[in-house]
């Protein structure tokens, strides 16, 4: 066995100096009516080039070569091969957790520096990367607000993700603070009257997502005030990072909580991403995750170290801030390095190439269909109503090798045959004008005619 | 380490000191040894209510986190700002450096905690096991 | 090594060897520096202004400016100055620090996997489909369960996911019930999870064995018990063998058994959880099956589960279709509900699944049989010159305690900190809690008779050290680029980010140029 670095004389040797006859003898804790006599019935030890050919095969039976409209949450961008090349290097993807700050400064020093890249990107004062995802980091956040408020009441708008909102309900419930939600007005926003007419002294906070799910961007100062009014915190919700190249910071949040999978990291059918937990400097005490802090070693040398750690599990057990203790970091790092790469301009360059590609998707499409929410501004994603139905269209545009917007109708039903659509840098005006095309077919509007 | 005579101890490692209607409350000696450098006092807002043998706030050294649990009932009157910023002076001086300052609502109820005599005891039992 | 007198060991090793000063990103930024070049734009420029309105961001953030070879030289000079499993062996205590096999890595990054989209058709991600069902076909079938779920994202998310899932269960019973037994020597994860759950936490003292102690327990469980969260092999690395005792006790009462996986290092192909009585437990992918720990994470959580249990599965779950393909089943009316978005770190499913096929039945036992003898011959080697707390046999790992090394002023944080300088990562220091100042060792399997022979005469040469020459021991390490660092100062006044370039830094405002 590849992995195994020992021969079978050593394995006798060691039993010996042990004083085992058998490793058998090692094994008697365990009852004998529990110890396994059989193999295991996994598939039997596969050589290295099998194990590759089967993940070839694997990977052969999903999408290849197929243009791709989606976003929801997960978005195609570009990853940089610096990159891979520097996150595959052994000390950094083999390491552990830097505990032992000493002979783990790389680690440390590349979370330092993430951490004041997301401060400068979202305006917030701390930030960490220990949260899973954008789904489980808005519901950390939530709870933390519950912790800094002391109130029960939850406000979460109704253009945030669906699936976080069915993760910030699986937290909740057991939690005494599940969530009301707010609707949404015609111009795809949060609808400030509602909001206004549901936050009370009892709000522990009040939860948007910006860009949200339809691609708009939210009135995040007029929100911010009709919470504060109240004494309720706003927690910002960013499902694509890299909209804060060109999007105004939410700088009146008081807990920013982001999915970075934009910066770099793949796609991978749905993980791992990379949940940012961000906040000012007043709730540093109530932020559940690892933090790196600056501090000077014996000699007065610079260093990093984590810090903070007493809120944490490890220490605090059933009253820690959270359960958490794994954090993101090899796919921070991915992000630190994304972020190293692009830098002040690029991150402004990327983002508005996002920006035109959108508009002239959305151009292109809504010929074909009507847009939704075109009063309003919007990052990279938009809603298309269509008369055909959404499956229907799919299907038409699979057969040219386009996977088309996401059907909305599992969601949002009102809104009818409605599909959100997503164009990055990565897009092209060919597979756009080639989609236009497979719309321009449909046998609806043909009828119609 | 000798205990002011003055005050009166808890095993929770608590001390408070009752002047008329007033208690000040701090942690003692052994406690912030035991904790090792503080780095941040969580301690209430003035108003608040707290009652004897519950949790009032708590105090961080860099590696554990100890709850403080109140030696009296009663209400906050005044918290000492310079733990804010100083938490250290816990480490120095743990007798002097108290946390908080309590409006107590039954004076009475504080013959019933350790003398410096029974503390010093206390803790002797304590780190002779 | 520092100048002290008394014995000082010969670290065998590792020499002293320069390593490239690097300060931050930040400080060697100069504007107009660029590391990257995007494709020109194929459509219509926009006015992100007027397309925006008060939404612009008016000022850039302030990332540093660097070219590529800034970046390249940057990180790979931050990474030398780490530790990591690919440079030597890793002893950290129930983290099971083993190899993380390249193949691996080479199979996440096949383009059909890296870039599915978690929302493409059914139709176009079969091959996703078949990762995840295989998957949990081996895992089901390693665990002994009925059900599973890999939606997890590591295993305190598991821990809460299989908590919710007995919570579900009792609830669909008529009472959710109000308490988790816990033995004092658990992770801080199980209580702070039960906890999250709204369930209140009994502690469990352990026996004089560091085990649980089933008469006690029996006086403790009552109808009011939920469950109770058991890691097996113990945070001391013995197994519990009177685990059915401790199951009939719980399943008396309509409590449930959980099992926290950490330490299924010690028991894959060699005993079954489900066959000795736990009800739900979670794994740790990153752990037993390979993924890389990467500084911290990614990891991953799967939860298994007795059949009782299944119906509450988090949404969705896999199945099979009329038409032969694989789908995600979103029916079902008594899930817990989703426990994060998606379907789980899809990523390391594939390490893991890789992992497993690489090994096959024998290589997964013999796995578990190299472990639990390397754990064995460090015990073996070491017991003369450290303390041992409990003298019951060890699984996967030993745990040695200070005691002998304290009358000399020595705590175990310092014999952690002197293996450095003897070229090893520190073992877990003072876990688990019912052992006072403990030494918490796991080699793993993937460790040479070479290496653990190295840390055997590491171990050695630093006891002596403590008889004859406690100062170098108490001071250490003393070959690091850094040394001990103010962690109180760090918690006082906590700097968590770069503030800016000095006061007279001279500002340049010339856009980057096109090369």
């Amino acid at each position: 066995m590849r992995y195994l670095p020992k021969s079978d004389a050593e394995r006798a040797a060691m039993l010996r100096e042990i004083g085992a006859s058998s490793i058998d003898d090692l094994f008697t804790a365990i009852p004998e009516e529990y110890r396994l006599t059989r193999d295991l019935k996994v598939p039997r030890q596969m050589g290295e080039s099998e194990i590759i050919d089967h993940f070839k095969a694997a990977a052969a039976r999903n999408a290849n070569g197929y243009a791709s409209f989606l976003g929801a949450g997960a978005y195609r961008h570009y990853r940089p091969v610096v990159i891979d090349a520097l996150v595959q290097r052994g000390e950094f993807l083999t390491s552990y957790t830097p505990y032992q700050a000493e002979i783990t400064q790389g680690t440390l020093q590349a979370i330092f520096e993430f951490q004041t890249m997301i401060c400068e990107l979202t305006g917030m004062d701390i930030a960490n990367a220990s949260m899973y995802d954008g789904s489980t980091g808005a519901a950390e956040a939530v709870m933390m607000a519950v912790r800094v408020t002391g109130r029960d009441n939850v406000l979460v708008a109704r253009t945030v993700h669906p699936e976080y909102r069915e993760v910030m309900h699986t937290y909740a419930q057991h939690q005494g603070h599940d969530a009301s939600e707010v609707a949404y007005g015609q111009d795809g926003r949060v609808d400030l009257a509602a909001l206004e007419r549901a936050v009370t002294e009892e709000t522990a906070c009040v939860l948007v997502q910006s860009p949200n799910f339809f691609g708009v961007i939210e009135d995040i100062p007029a929100i911010a005030e009709i919470a504060h009014k109240k004494g309720a915190l706003l927690i910002v919700s960013i499902a694509e990072a890299v909209s804060l190249g060109i999007v105004r910071p939410p700088v009146e949040a008081d807990i920013v909580s982001m999915e970075a999978q934009s910066f770099g990291v793949a796609l991978s059918y749905g993980g791992p991403y990379c949940g940012v937990l961000a906040a000012k400097e007043k709730y540093l005490r109530q932020m559940p995750g690892r933090l790196v802090g600056e501090t000077k070693d014996t000699e007065g040398r610079r260093g990093f170290v984590l810090t903070l750690s007493t809120r944490e599990q490890h220490i605090r057990r059933e009253k820690a801030t959270s359960n958490i203790c794994t954090n993101q970091a090899l796919v921070a790092l991915m992000t630190t390095i994304f972020l190293t790469v692009y830098g002040k301009q690029g991150m402004r360059e990327l983002a508005l190439q996002n920006l035109a590609k959108a508009t002239y998707a959305a151009d292109t499409l809504g010929v074909q269909g009507k847009l939704l929410f075109t009063q309003t501004p919007r990052f990279h994603e938009f809603v298309l109503q269509t008369d055909e139905d959404p499956e229907q269209l799919n299907a038409r545009l699979l057969e040219k090798k386009i996977i088309g917007g996401l059907d909305l109708r599992k969601w949002y039903p009102e809104l009818g045959n409605a599909t959100l659509w997503c164009a990055t840098e990565l897009t092209t005006k060919d597979q756009v004008d080639a989609a236009a095309d497979v719309l321009a077919e449909s046998p609806v509007t043909a009828e119609a005619r | 380490m000798s205990y002011p005579e003055k005050y009166k101890y808890t095993r929770e490692h608590e001390w408070v000191e009752v002047a008329g209607n007033v208690g000040t409350v701090g942690i003692t000696d052994y406690a912030q040894n035991s904790l090792g450098d503080i780095v941040f006092v969580d301690a209430p807002k003035v108003g608040t209510k707290v009652e004897k043998g519950a949790v009032f706030g708590s105090v961080e050294s860099v590696k554990a986190v100890s709850d403080l649990y109140s030696p009296v009932t009663g209400t906050v009157t005044e918290v000492n700002e310079e733990l804010a910023s100083s938490p250290e002076k816990i480490n120095t001086d743990a007798h002097g450096a108290w946390i908080i300052k309590v409006e107590l609502s039954d004076a009475g109820e504080v013959g019933a905690l350790l003398s410096a005599a029974d503390y010093e005891k206390f803790i002797a039992e304590e780190t002779g096991k | 090594m520092a100048a002290t007198n008394g014995f000082t060991g010969t670290t065998r090793k590792v020499t002293a060897h320069l390593t490239q000063n690097e300060g931050l990103s930040f400080e060697k930024s100069s504007p107009s520096k660029k590391g990257y070049k995007l494709a020109p734009l194929d459509v219509p420029e926009v006015d992100p202004a007027a397309l925006l309105g008060e939404a612009h961001r008016s000022r850039n953030a302030e990332l540093p400016e660097l070219s590529e070879i800034e970046i390249i030289r940057h990180f790979t000079r931050l990474s030398t100055w780490n530790y990591a499993i690919d440079l030597g062996m890793y002893p950290l205590g129930s983290c099971t620090m083993k190899y993380n096999p390249r193949v691996n890595e080479f199979v996440s990054r096949l383009e059909g996997i890296a870039e599915a989209h978690p929302y493409q058709p059914e139709s176009l991600s079969q091959g996703a489909l078949e990762i995840v069902k295989l998957l949990q076909d081996c895992l089901i079938e390693i665990t002994g369960m009925d059900a599973i779920t890999l939606q997890p994202a590591a295993g305190a998310h598991g821990e809460f996911t299989g908590i919710l899932l007995a919570r579900a269960y009792h609830q669909s019973k008529g009472n959710p019930r109000k308490t988790v037994i816990i033995p004092d020597s658990a992770h801080g994860t199980n209580p702070a999870t039960a906890a999250s759950c709204g369930y209140q936490v009994v502690n469990l003292k352990s026996n004089a064995q560091g085990g649980v102690d089933v008469s006690a327990l029996a006086r403790m469980v009552n109808e009011d018990t939920a469950a109770m969260m058991l890691t097996n092999p113990s945070t001391i690395g013995v197994f519990e063998n009177e685990i059915h005792k401790i199951a009939d006790v719980l399943h008396d009462k309509g409590a449930l058994l959980y099992m926290d996986g950490a330490n299924m290092n010690a028991l894959v192909g060699k005993t079954r959880p489900g066959d000795f009585g736990v009800d739900v437990m979670h794994l740790n992918l990153h752990k037993t099956f390979s993924t890389p720990h990467g500084g911290g994470g990614p990891g991953s959580g799967p939860v298994a589960c007795k059949k009782i249990l299944e119906p509450f599965l988090p949404t969705p779950v896999v199945a099979q279709g009329a038409d032969g393909l694989l789908h995600w089943n979103y029916d079902r009316p008594q899930s817990v509900g989703r426990v994060r978005m998606l379907y789980g770190n899809f990523g390391m499913f594939v390490r893991a699944l890789a992992y497993t096929l690489a090994n096959g039945p024998d290589g997964l036992r013999q796995t578990t049989e190299d472990a639990v003898l390397n754990a064995n011959y460090i015990r073996k080697k070491l017991e003369d010159v450290y303390d041992l707390p409990y003298n019951t046999p060890s699984m996967h790992e030993v745990v040695f305690s200070d005691r002998r090394q304290t009358k000399n002023g020595v705590k175990t944080g310092d014999i952690a900190k002197r293996l450095i300088d003897y070229g090893f990562h520190p073992y877990t220091t003072s876990f688990p809690l019912i052992v006072p100042g403990a030494l918490m060792i796991e080699p793993t399997e993937s460790e040479s008779r070479e290496e653990l022979d190295l840390f055997v005469d590491a171990m050695r040469q630093i006891a002596r050290e403590v008889e004859e020459n406690p100062e170098v021991v108490i001071t250490a390490p003393h070959s690091t680029r850094i040394s001990r660092l103010d962690e109180t100062t760090a918690a006082r006044k906590p700097v968590l980010r770069w503030k800016g370039p000095p006061e007279d830094a001279v500002e340049v405002d010339t856009p980057a140029k096109e090369w």
